[in-house]
């Protein structure tokens, strides 16, 4: 026999593949514990990713209709200033009737907040020494159109009109926060509240608003009382509802409406595309759960490499019995680096199927449709089997580096 | 110290003044100027007290370690002068192990340990399991096939470990304390089965052991003594 002719070792990947399965099977009891480190993180990857698309779906179309039919114009900002005075305001008081002239505005009114030299308000004549009767409320003016333009729906009473705007009656709406605090919860008998020494009739209370929540802890009067009674100079913003998807039209023609001289001193703010804000929403709750995953599934490569190293120690004689029958160093290796992916590779299955699951009753709870790019649940068990090889990197190199008799001495 | 000097291209086994130092400070020569010459086919057990250098020689013959000096030819090949990757390959094809402490797998079936024995020296998957059946029905086990070793008794085991040893169909079977852990019936079982193992064809057998009842029963008894070995005249 001549030396040249000794045929090497060889492992096949088949073989390799049924010993690593073999191998990993012999404990199932250990091998759940240590797949479970992948698994979690797995499943909240996966979770995660599901979660933000059908979220960030489900907000989009809530968002959509709002979004394709609001604009704000305010005036442009004079450069920083520390001082409270009331700057020039660009908006003129008939903004109402000059967008709601243009054709694709459905709604328009000027909200400006009042300054009441901060006055308390109350809504007894009286000062309780037991209790809390004087609070502080922000006042609004506004004009009658502003209720149409940013969508409020009405509790109690009524909303007031232009003809209480022109006669620049003291009446006043209240948001439900404000109500709340002021104890008043109809209208009926015209209760009054007082900012400071000025009377107002309340005359209606709001239950909630599409836009403009600030208002709903206000007191909202018309712009006629505000100038008469608080001394407002000009209205400070106009809320402009819009035909769907004419937002942009409007955008350019009502600066031009409320300041044909210079239309470049209003601002007009038109609300952000749903597609960035679809995909800023995504952004930001994958970023947080992405990160937590990645945490997750780092803890279980280390469970990972923890019990494969372990079990190289354990296995010292086998591996002494492997090598003593014709398994090369790189053979051995190859096995336990075979076994630490097979792991993994389980747990990614079983962490993908967690994940999906959770999107789905998520979504079943919530009443929304999941959603889930159909790469995430098939690259799952890949990215655990790879998690597994990492971790498995040091262990089977130590398996690969002991010598033969050593194991074998050593190992029962 | 004997040596007999024959060709070493033919014999099975030869080994010419062969040595094996452990560096160390002391260094320990765990074994010196080792020749022994062993044909096909014969039966030679290898005596010896504990610490004697038994197990350093079996590594030696068994291509597990390499001498410091001299020469050691395996079936003509010159092992000293190959690269590990060979002397593993020559491992898994020439020789079969019988150990002490049995290494099964234990969480394996009897029939998969068997098989093991010729993973990597590329026997085809379905021939495997053939000759694995073929060597347990040898070692008298066939009904055991699918049991796992946990549940066997321990002259069941080393009958698994010798199935496994001869089921490649080695040249040479090396065992290490084969009946170390048996009671003495058990050990004049597995005595008669080496006998038989040994008349089927020719395989060299060579035991070690510090059993004297084991060692009567071979061709040849060398025995070894600080490292040296001398050949016991029948």
């Amino acid at each position: 026999m001549k030396a040249g002719s000794i045929p090497s070792s060889r492992f096949s990947l088949r073989d390799l593949v049924s010993e690593s399965v073999a191998g990993m099977l012999a404990r199932p009891g250990r091998t759940v514990l240590t797949v479970l480190g992948t698994v979690l993180g797995i499943a909240a990857l996966v979770a995660t990713l599901g979660l933000a698309k059908t979220a960030g779906n489900q907000i989009v179309t809530r968002f959509d209709a709002l979004a394709a039919t609001s604009v704000t114009v305010s005036n442009r900002s004079q450069g920083f200033s520390f001082s409270e005075e009331p700057r020039e305001s660009h908006i003129p008081w008939d903004a109402e009737d000059r967008l709601t002239r243009l054709n694709g505005v459905v709604a328009a009114g000027t909200q400006s907040i009042v300054d009441t030299a901060r006055e308390l308000v109350r809504s007894v004549p009286i000062n309780d020494p037991l209790g809390q009767s004087e609070f502080s409320v922000d006042v609004y003016a506004a004009s009658p159109g502003l209720f149409a333009a940013i969508g409020t729906t009405l509790h109690t009473g009524r909303v007031f009109d232009a003809g209480h705007d022109q006669r620049r009656e003291p009446v006043a709406v209240l948001g439900p926060g404000a109500a709340r605090r002021l104890n008043i919860t109809r209208v009926d008998q015209q209760p009054a509240i007082f900012v400071g020494d000025t009377t107002l009739v309340v005359i209606g209370i709001l239950e909630d608003t599409e836009r403009e929540p600030v208002l709903l802890d206000a007191i909202i009067i018309p712009n006629g009382a505000a100038q008469g009674l608080f001394g407002l100079l000009a209205p400070a913003e106009v809320q402009i509802r819009t035909e769907i998807g004419a937002t942009r039209l409007i955008g350019e023609q009502a600066a031009v409406a409320l300041s044909p001289n210079d239309p470049s001193l209003l601002r007009v703010s038109l609300p952000p595309e749903p597609k960035a804000v679809k995909e800023q929403v995504a952004s930001d709750v994958n970023t947080l759960f992405l990160v937590l995953g990645g945490v997750a599934l780092l803890v279980g490569a280390i469970g990972i490499a923890n019990v494969t190293l372990v079990s190289v120690i354990e296995r010292v004689g086998e591996i002494g019995l492997r090598r003593s029958v014709g398994a090369t160093r790189r053979q051995v290796a190859a096995q336990f680096l075979g076994e630490s992916a097979a792991m993994g590779f389980v747990g990614g299955i079983i962490g993908a199927s967690i994940g999906v699951l959770v999107i789905v009753v998520v979504s079943a709870v919530r009443q929304w449709t999941p959603v889930l790019d159909a790469w995430v649940p098939l690259a799952a068990p890949l990215v655990g089997a790879a998690i597994g090889l990492i971790a498995g990197l040091y262990p089977s190199w130590r398996a690969a580096s002991l010598e033969p008799i050593e194991a074998l001495r050593s190992g029962t | 110290m004997t040596s007999i000097t024959t060709d070493p291209k033919t014999s099975a086994v030869s080994l010419d003044a062969v040595s094996r130092t452990f560096p160390g400070s002391p260094p320990v020569e765990a074994v010196r100027a080792a020749s022994l010459t062993i044909a096909a086919g014969e039966y030679v057990s290898i005596v010896g007290p504990s610490g004697s250098g038994k197990s350093t020689l079996l590594h030696l013959l068994g291509c597990l370690d390499q001498p410091t000096d001299g020469a050691y030819h395996l079936n003509g090949i010159d092992v000293g002068a190959l690269p590990d990757r060979k002397r593993t390959a020559l491992r898994g094809r020439e020789i079969g192990f019988v150990f002490q402490s049995f290494h099964l797998l234990s969480h394996r079936t009897v029939v998969d340990n068997v098989t093991t024995g010729m993973l990597y020296n590329r026997t085809p998957r379905r021939q495997r399991r053939t000759q694995a059946t073929e060597a347990l029905g040898r070692v008298g086990l066939e009904s055991r096939t699918d049991f796992t070793p946990t549940k066997l008794s321990g002259g069941e085991r080393q009958r698994v470990a010798i199935a496994r040893a001869i089921a490649p169909g080695p040249s040479l079977l090396l065992c290490d304390e084969p009946t170390g852990n048996l009671d003495s019936g058990t050990t004049e079982t597995l005595l008669d089965l080496f006998d038989e193992l040994r008349s089927d064809g020719g395989l060299t057998l060579i035991i070690i052991t510090h059993d004297e009842a084991v060692s009567r029963r071979a061709d040849r008894r060398v025995t070894i003594v600080d490292g040296v070995l001398s050949e016991v005249e029948a």
